[in-house]
């Protein structure tokens, strides 16, 4: 055991330290840095499903019923699987209209009704006393452990004014009040509270896997060993399981509820749907929290089975292994650290809970009642906003005292998780009304009122009465015999329904009842307009954006009355800020030039419920408006001009989108067209260059042989043999320009035969070795020994290679020059490798020798003495036949030049003129005269 | 709503959840058996668990609806 005050310290510590984190948090989100905006936190503060039941119930219950305790969590894990889809979906309605509670949810879909969001209210509260009254029980279980020696009884205080749990339960209000009303802004998140919920997950996951680790590793020798004892020791084995005594049907059950649970409790709707900063982080919150359930379940049924086998069963609770083991262990700061973790479950519980519940108790209840007297009314004047956190400061003190009177007179009767799962059945009460609403239009506020009515009933008769018997505080007669000996009407075996566990029995009725109250009364009559119009809003919510989306209202209203209106509920600093908005939306410069439309109004009345609720707003509204009642019509044409504006807008955003388009295509055609002006002027620029350089020396020669008579007869001869061969040049010059321009405007004439490419290449070596023999290089030709016919046109080939060869010719040194020519086939085509042991070309110029003219940009390096159109001439013809030219930039013992033909690129197109478009280079010329 | 192909994955994710979490798939794991000296039937729970999450990661983080 521990002394009282180090377990009492300790706990008033870890509660200072969650207000200094709570703090943090709340001075982040002040400085626009929220702590919370992240899915990771979020999907902590969601795991403020895993209260003191799972700390410490989950243990009790593996203890009494082996792998038992684990549909509490599968359930959840599967509903987790759909959170995308139908939470996101809670998200976006709850955001639209500030909706800030389960019972708001409700009564907002079914024409914001009053009545059945204080209906809702009204079961959560009943439902959820017992689950806070568990927490108060873990702790206060948990806390006698600690300090009382082993193996005695916790005695509960006689009189309650000395009971230490009632202590606690008022710190813990206290400390709820603290965090979760301290601000006037009553519709805000509480950013500071899903901090510190969020860090008290961790404490309680890593608490919880110490001890599992201590107990597991420390204690026996791994798990495969308890579990080995397990099976040696009798009366311990059946816990492993039985299949002939599994009850899958209460399995199922089990699993359905706390599906429904993980969403429906009030403070999971709190934490997933209010305190949610972005719909995204549900993205990865989805499977981050399943996979945290997960964590904290692996260690529950090998602390369980450790416990009962050191102890031995019926010796000690096993609800409190995970301190007691290490306690009888020695190991005290392991307890005292496993006593905070249980703490941090339980606070988190409760505080999210109570402030949840405090919110419903104080819109959905108390705010409807007052807003009916004379003093706060219609006609009131004055700032309600004091009085709002006020009411919900005493609802959450009440809450906390209720549950703390259902422990005191009730708790002790039973276990932990028997008492989360009475809870959990009463909020799964609102799961038709909710989800029906959420996806059926045809749901009406009768059905969804008889179906919570009669579930409601249902549950506090088979399960709630039962369970208040059982403790002692009614005759159990009527459980044994029925009430008035009536056979049939046996709580936990109603109409002679039996062989169903108390739980899974409960849950058939007051479900299956539920759900047909809902659907045969929603059928019966039609929706009023009022539901009409909510019931397309909620169930379309992924269809409409805040612009397109339709404001079901009509009539007539006075600026400065809105403005007192809201200005009385959510104070004045945002009403200002509010109808400031309005106006620059409305184009008026001031707020008092504001003609109220519907959309104002709208905006009015969701800035209204976020502080009191959607059903109060709305009265309130009505009470300053004159409003024109909607007749069904009427609502359905205003959806209908909604529609109309939203395929409206639909059809704009798309006409833009194609504009945006067709600019796009139009720039990208005339950067092309201004690049191929550009390539145009270079080319004409560097033709008459190439022109003008052998007419200046035939002009020059002309002029010297003018301008002398008397020259001398050899040099006469001299010169003109200089023009003949500037002539030729510039005749050559003319024909590459007007061939290359053949080429690439597709006018070209192709004459494609069967050739052997072989062959070709040797005869081209045959043509240039005059040339070669002149300039001292050996020409080298490698070819594979059977023919390669290709289907193209010789002569152009010819021009290729020769091209290719003379070049080649041109650059081998004086001496030693050697040009090897190869031939290779392979699956896709030929390729022809030319290359000499000149002095290769620099790597910069690879890409440019293929284009027009690119000889003389620049000086030294590689020259061909030519036109400078043979190498573009060539690309020109290899592309045309399909294939690539290039230069091998890894060779560098000289220039290596390649090209590659597909096989039987032209085999359709014969000996016959082929005309075919120019191939997109981007290097086309100017049109052929 | 569910038209995007995200969230009809996650629809049938969640069915074959329910069928594999449930009688009779779950009946199928003889609790008497054991694997690595622990009993199968746990820890056929706590694997087919774990499968679930680990879909449902991938899903989610790697589909962009």
């Amino acid at each position: 055991m521990l002394s009282v005050p180090l377990v009492v310290g300790a706990s008033f510590a870890y509660l200072l330290l969650l207000f200094g984190v709570a703090s943090y948090g709340n001075w982040r989100s002040a400085q626009g840095r929220s702590v919370i905006d992240n899915a990771w936190v979020y999907a902590l503060s969601m795991a403020v499903y895993c209260t003191a039941w799972t700390y410490f119930g989950s243990v009790g219950r593996a203890a009494s019923a082996g792998i038992w305790f684990l549909p509490i969590y599968l359930g959840p894990t599967l509903a987790m699987v759909l959170a995308w889809v139908v939470v996101r979906k809670m998200l976006r309605i709850a955001r639209s209209y500030r909706i800030t509670s389960i019972a708001d949810f409700i009564g907002s879909r079914y024409g914001k009704s009053p009545a059945l969001a204080g209906l809702v209210t009204l079961i959560t509260v009943v439902g959820i006393v017992p689950y806070i009254a568990l927490q108060l029980k873990a702790v206060s279980v948990g806390y006698a452990v600690m300090t009382l020696p082993a193996g005695a009884q916790a005695t509960q205080a006689q009189d309650w004014w000395n009971d230490s749990t009632l202590y606690f339960a008022l710190a813990l209000a206290a400390f709820t009040v603290v965090f979760g009303t301290r601000r006037l802004d009553v519709s805000e998140r509480h950013e500071g509270m899903v901090a510190a919920i969020a860090f008290e997950s961790v404490v309680k996951l890593l608490a919880f896997l110490a001890v599992g680790i201590f107990v597991t590793y420390g204690l026996f020798d791994g798990m495969a060993d308890i579990f080995a004892r397990v099976r040696a020791a009798p009366e311990l084995a059946p816990l492993l399981g039985d299949a002939a005594t599994f009850d899958y049907g209460q399995w199922f059950s089990l699993t359905l509820l706390a599906m429904l649970s993980v969403v429906l409790l009030p403070r999971q709707f709190q934490i997933m749907v209010v305190e949610n900063v972005n719909e995204r982080h549900l993205r990865r919150a989805a499977w981050v929290f399943p996979a945290y359930l997960l964590l904290i379940n692996i260690f529950v049924l090998p602390v369980a089975l450790g416990g009962l086998l050191l102890f031995g069963s019926g010796t000690m609770d096993p609800e409190a292994f995970v301190l007691s083991l290490p306690l009888a262990s020695g190991q005290h700061a392991l307890a005292l650290l496993a006593f905070i973790g249980g703490l941090s479950a339980a606070t988190g519980m409760v505080i999210v809970e109570s402030i949840a519940v405090s919110s419903m108790v104080c819109n959905d209840l108390v705010m409807p009642l007052l807003l009916r007297t004379r003093r706060f009314g219609i006609r009131a004047q004055g700032d309600l906003t004091r009085l709002l956190l006020r009411i919900r400061r005493a609802a959450i003190f009440f809450v906390m005292l209720l549950g703390y009177g259902y422990f005191h007179w009730a708790g002790e009767a039973y276990a932990l998780v028997s008492i989360g799962l009475i809870s959990f059945a009463a909020v799964a009460q609102f799961a038709p009304a909710l989800f029906g609403g959420m996806y059926w239009r045809g749901g009406t506020r009768v059905g969804a009122m008889a179906g919570l009515l009669i579930g409601f009933a249902l549950w506090t008769y088979t399960l709630m009465l039962p369970s208040i018997a059982k403790s002692g505080w009614l005759p159990t007669a009527f459980l044994d015999d029925g009430p008035w000996g009536i056979q049939w009407l046996k709580p936990e075996q109603l109409f002679g329904l039996s062989g169903m566990d108390n739980l899974t029995h409960a849950l058939f009725w007051s479900l299956s009842a539920n759900l047909t109250a809902y659907v045969v009364l929603s059928l019966w009559r039609g929706p009023t307009p009022a539901e009409t119009s909510q019931a397309l809003l909620f169930v379309e919510a992924f269809q409409r954006n805040r612009s397109t989306e339709p404001v079901f209202w009509r009539g007539r209203a006075k600026v400065q009355d809105l403005l007192a209106l809201t200005t009385r509920f959510v104070g004045s600093v945002r009403a200002r800020h509010l109808f400031e908005e309005q106006a620059r939306r409305l184009g008026v410069p001031t707020v008092a030039q504001i003609e109220p439309d519907a959309q104002l109004v709208r905006q009015v009345e969701i800035a209204l419920a976020g502080a009191i609720g959607s059903a109060s707003a709305r009265v309130m509204v009505a009470s300053v408006a004159d409003e024109d009642a909607l007749a069904l019509e009427d609502v359905l044409q205003i959806l209908d001009e909604a529609t109309r504006l939203r395929a409206h807008s639909i059809e704009l955003e798309e006409k833009s989108a194609s504009l945006e388009r067709a600019t796009s295509e139009l720039r990208a055609a005339n950067a092309q067209l201004q690049s191929l002006d550009r390539l145009k002027d270079d080319f004409m620029s560097s033709v008459t260059h190439e022109l003008r350089t052998p007419l200046t020396s035939i002009r020059s020669m002309a002029e010297l042989m003018a301008d002398e008579p008397d020259m001398p007869l050899a040099q006469r001869q001299q010169f003109i043999q200089i023009i003949v061969t500037e002539t030729e040049r510039l005749s050559r010059l003319v024909n590459q320009v007007l061939d290359l321009a053949k080429i690439e405007s597709g006018h070209a004439q192709w004459h494609n035969t069967d050739i052997d490419l072989g062959q070709l290449l040797a005869q081209a070596v045959q043509t240039t070795e005059e040339m070669f023999r002149d300039r001292g290089a050996q020409v080298q030709l490698a070819l594979p020994p059977q023919p390669v016919v290709l289907r193209a046109d010789p002569d152009r080939l010819t021009q290729v290679v020769l091209n290719l060869l003379s070049n080649a010719a041109k650059f081998v040194p004086a001496t030693g020059g050697k040009v090897d020519i190869t031939l290779r086939t392979s699956d896709a085509g030929v390729q022809v490798t030319i290359q000499d042991n000149g002095p290769g070309v620099p790597a910069a110029q690879h890409g440019m020798i293929f284009e027009k003219f690119h000889q003389n940009q620049d000086s030294g390096g590689y020259r061909p003495q030519g036109t400078g159109l043979g190498l573009p001439i060539s690309r020109q013809i290899v592309e045309h036949f399909g294939g690539r030219i290039w230069i091998d930039p890894a060779y560098g013992g000289g220039a290596r030049f390649v090209f590659d033909l597909p096989w039987n690129t032209m085999a359709d197109t014969g000996a016959t003129d082929v005309h075919t478009p120019a191939p997109a280079t981007g290097h086309a010329l100017p049109p052929t005269p | 709503m569910h038209r995007t192909r995200g969230s009809q994955r996650l629809l049938a994710l969640f069915f074959a959840g329910m069928m594999v979490l449930n009688y009779p798939l779950l009946a199928l794991w003889d609790p008497q058996a054991s694997l690595f000296g622990l009993p199968l039937f746990p820890l056929a729970l706590f694997g087919l668990w774990a499968i679930l999450i680990a879909t449902m990661a991938w899903l989610l983080e790697h589909s962009g609806d």
